[in-house]
């Protein structure tokens, strides 16, 4: 029987030829990754296990996202406690404020990742890897632990589905768009343990910013892991940021997958996941008028380069409208600078929104653009459930930058349509 | 292995949000992540929750962020088990970790109402709801499971294991 592309990185760093969905396996691991909320509770369990040292100094990545710059002193405790351990045990890639960045945005940007790679990460977006022909996945604190003691996991191996995908993206339609159209379409638990495999001719039409987007959201519909395929577009960008040996695996011709979605690209259209599940999807054109009271464009999911090239674009010369608070967060601070230096962060000022260092911030309601009772947001983020973004009567609906910064100037939920007209 | 107590019951897709919002997790203290245990969804949990008691959720329960900090806030609010029609994978992960048993079953999950006295006998694979005289099958714990559930953890489970 053929193998996935994820059954094939898991049979290889199993040390084994082949593997069939359902089977346990234990596999050695590339990367093991953790950030300020989840770490402190790994390194508990961690000095529970009683080992010296972490298995790989150069190995575990430790970002401080969530809450920093600490945002009060139950926080500072917390980043403290992750910065300590890094230097006691000397992890070489422990990242702190100023040469950071939201996790998964970082992870590839500094060459950490690599296709074929086999990562763990205690943050349940550590799937965005996919997107370089990585197997990643997200796991508790207690695997974190475990891998950082020993440099390897157990794993269920799963099944796959695959989409697809034909032809191309129309003009101000992303990467985002076409994940709420999926999570629409198969639902939350619509992957459920399963791996969300993408192919076909429409891949190469992706930019990566836009499989990074799309792989980031496989968790937002049960799977396990989302990935692609590794093209030349991967390989350029592979090139461009990563020192490290890479390993291409492909899917076999024979390969057997639960299900298989073909998705004709220029068919997908501006679309909105509604509260409070990012299934509850619709596409932009012809809702009624839901007005709102932020926006915010950033985040794991949206916080890259071409997701600020996008937003600029459309608020160039253009104002938020009056009594809507718009916030930015570039994802790392290399994407901060190169935003200054095409003049993005400019245009995002003068249109009136409030620029913030790279941090988590407000996509998971932690600091910096917290939601009160009644409000509404529009994020670029990946999550609305009831209270993500602040209190629990607060809403938060899900969407492209594009979507975002239209929504901005018109303040309300609108297609750039309506904005460029 | 033997549980019993009073039904808490939720819908689908319960997720870590709601479980225990992100605004308490500056801390990692199980007790504070207790004290705010389900208040997004229910205010009343916290107050009227009692040892031995179980959740009972629908579809996709657990999903959404990777905090182990849900399961341990389940945990530390004295609940014994959690049943569902389906969990979320890397919840169901971080829950046997720690120690906090846990039973998919459709049928049992769907007939539960809040207030049921529930029990779940994990060896022999059976849930009975006494409130409505139904009993219904599920797969034992495999023995590796019941391992760890019993030590209180997988870290408990592995030191138990070199102390032998
Ligand atoms: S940006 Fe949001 S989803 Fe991404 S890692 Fe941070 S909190 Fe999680």
């Amino acid at each position: 029987m053929g193998m996935t592309m994820t059954q094939k990185i898991l049979a290889a760093h199993a040390g084994l030829e082949t593997v069939v969905p359902g089977q346990l396996i234990e596999a050695d691991l590339d990367i093991v990754l953790g950030n300020d909320v989840t770490t402190p509770v790994a390194i508990n369990v961690f000095e529970e296990i009683g080992k010296q040292n972490v298995f790989d100094k150069s190995k575990v990545v430790i970002v401080p996202d969530h809450f920093s710059p600490n945002k009060d002193i139950q926080s500072a405790t917390q980043c403290r406690r992750c910065r300590t351990f890094a230097a006691e045990k000397g992890i070489e890639n422990y990242f702190e404020l100023g040469e950071m960045g939201i996790e998964h945005a970082l992870l590839p940007e500094k060459g950490l990742v690599t296709a074929g790679d086999l990562v763990i990460g205690a943050d349940s977006h550590t799937c965005t890897y996919g997107a370089l022909g990585a197997f990643s996945t997200g796991v508790g604190s207690t695997d974190m632990a475990a891998a950082m003691a020993g440099g390897k996991c157990w794993f269920k191996v799963p099944s796959a589905m695959l989409f697809r995908l034909h032809g191309k993206l129309n003009t101000y339609v992303s990467g985002k768009d076409l994940i709420l159209h999926i999570i629409g379409k198969i639902g939350v638990d619509g992957a459920l343990y399963k791996s969300m495999e993408f192919g076909g001719d429409g891949v190469a039409s992706l930019t990566m910013d836009d499989r990074f987007t799309i792989a980031n959201m496989a968790i937002e519909a049960g799977a396990k892991n989302g990935i692609f395929p590794v093209d030349e577009k991967t390989l350029e960008y592979i090139g461009a940021h990563s020192k490290k040996p890479y390993r291409v695996f492909e899917a076999d011709a024979d390969a057997v997958y639960d299900e298989v979605f073909d998705i004709d690209l220029s068919t997908i259209e501006q679309t909105v996941a509604f509260p409070h599940l990012p299934e509850n999807t619709r596409t932009v054109e012809g809702l009624p008028e839901i007005k709102i009271d932020q926006v915010v464009i950033g985040s794991c999911t949206n916080g890259r380069i071409q997701d600020l090239r996008q937003a600029a674009e459309i608020l160039k010369g253009r104002r938020v409208k009056k009594g809507v608070r718009l916030i930015v967060f570039p994802a790392t601070q290399a994407i901060y600078l190169q935003a200054i230096n095409e003049g993005l962060i400019q245009t995002f000022v003068e249109a009136g929104a409030a620029v913030s260092t790279p941090t988590c911030g407000p996509c998971l309601g932690g600091h910096m653009g917290i939601l009160a009772a009644g409000e509404r947001a529009v994020a670029t983020t990946n999550r609305n459930f009831v209270g993500r973004m602040g209190h629990p009567e607060s809403e938060v609906y899900l969407a492209s930058p594009y979507v975002a910064a239209a929504s901005a100037v018109l303040g309300r939920i609108a297609g750039t349509k309506e904005v460029l007209k | 292995m033997k549980v019993k107590g009073t039904v808490f019951k939720y819908g689908d897709n319960v997720d870590t949000d709601v479980i225990i919002p992100a605004r308490y997790l500056n801390t990692s203290d199980p007790k504070e992540l207790a004290a705010h245990c389900m208040e997004d969804i229910d205010t009343g949990f916290v107050s009227k929750v009692k040892t031995g008691d179980l959740i009972v959720g629908g579809k996709n329960f657990g999903c959404g962020s990777s905090r182990e900090h849900a399961p341990i806030a389940i945990q530390a609010s004295g609940v014994s088990c959690v049943i569902a029609e389906s969990f979320a994978r890397i919840f169901y992960r971080n829950a046997v970790n720690i120690g906090l048993p846990i039973v998919e079953s459709p049928e049992a999950a769907r007939a539960a109402a809040a207030g049921d006295t529930v029990s779940v006998d994990f060896t022999a694979g059976e849930i009975v709801n006494e409130t409505k005289g139904e009993t219904y099958r599920v797969p034992p714990f495999p023995e590796f499971m019941t391992k760890i559930i019993a030590a209180g953890g997988l870290v408990k489970a592995l030191r138990a294991e070199e102390n032998r």
